[in-house]
């Protein structure tokens, strides 16, 4: 068994309003970044995982999203492990 | 006509609910959320605030207290279930209810007036307003932004599960009377058996003249006295 370093995005589903990223967006226009055509926000979840393989801590880390971590009806989730100490972070 | 008010750490409407079921006729207890049984409730109020400190998503991690198993099973079997504000948040994650409650669209924490427009007055929770009544109380959230799939929400729809309506004070659903963004201006929807309700507004924050607003108590006669049939029956 290894510790590894798994990294959960959980961000917006595709067509869902996202006024956070509206408003970032709209301020990122207003410094004049005017190639910016869309902002969403998400947020990243660091979980340090004992498992016998990074597949396993996936998976492992995939069940903990559909159940707790992300909202399968509003949100959306991508997993990935890397071991510890790694680039994940 | 025993009504359980769970209470979570971070709950603060537990005892608005605790009165207005009592103002109603109805016997409230508090049940917390690390209970496993509601001890022989009839119905079961999930009250708002803040539960678990509404981290990760509102509703998120309340939906994984020990007594919710003895909740959804009650709501399975026909029990009354009202959600209101943080308690809808958490019906919906507990996959009682359809749909989710997103950010509101100000990204603002709205708390003030609302008006609601009954769109039914068939369901046990409205039996005492009138189809088409408009009503006001208060509401004060961050996330009451009612969304569903387009599927969910013709659902919702066809099936008139749409409770409770944002209008103007004269009845009229319009954009500039919608609060938080929610989709069609739901305030307020059930189940498709009618007997789970949730709710952003507050129906127990308007049950006294003092306190502004008596529009809620009838939400709370209309429960009391189905129990009461119910016991008859």
């Amino acid at each position: 068994m290894s510790r590894f370093t798994v990294e959960v995005l959980v961000t917006p589903r595709p067509g869902l309003l996202d006024p956070q990223g509206k408003a970032i967006h709209h301020a990122l226009s207003s410094l004049g970044y005017d190639a910016v055509d869309e902002v969403r926000v998400g947020k990243a979840i660091y979980l340090e995982v004992t498992a016998a393989s990074p597949e396993a801590a996936r998976e492992r880390v995939e069940e903990m999203c559909r159940k707790l971590l992300a909202n399968p009806v509003t949100e959306d989730f991508r997993v990935t492990a890397s071991e510890n100490g790694g680039a994940a972070r | 006509m025993n009504v359980a008010i769970i209470t979570f750490p971070g709950s603060n409407c537990d005892q608005d609910c605790h009165r207005s079921v009592d103002v109603a006729g109805g016997s409230p207890s508090y049940v917390w959320h690390r209970e496993t049984s509601l001890s022989g409730a009839d119905a079961v109020v999930v009250p708002g605030g803040f539960a678990h400190g509404d981290y990760l998503r509102p509703g998120a991690i309340a939906r994984f207290s020990p007594i919710m198993d003895s909740v959804v099973d009650f709501a399975r079997g026909g029990g009354l279930v009202v959600g209101i504000c943080n308690g809808f948040q958490v019906l919906c994650e507990a996959g009682l209810l359809p749909g989710a409650l997103l950010r509101n669209e100000s990204l603002r924490f709205q708390s003030h007036d609302c008006t609601m427009r009954v769109e039914r007055a068939d369901t046990v929770y409205t039996s005492e307003y009138r189809e088409g009544q408009v009503i006001r109380m208060p509401l004060s959230h961050a996330d009451g932004n009612y969304y569903a799939d387009p599927e969910t929400l013709a659902e919702l729809e066809d099936g008139g599960r749409v409770v409770f309506r944002y209008c103007d004070a004269s009845g009229a659903v319009s954009e500039l009377a919608n609060p938080n963004g929610s989709l069609n201006n739901i305030a307020g929807i059930v189940n498709a058996r009618g007997n789970v309700l949730g709710m952003m507004p507050h129906p127990d924050r308007a049950f006294d003249p003092a306190l502004g607003s008596v529009d809620g108590l009838p939400l709370f006669t209309s429960l009391v006295g189905a129990l009461a049939r119910a016991e008859v029956a």
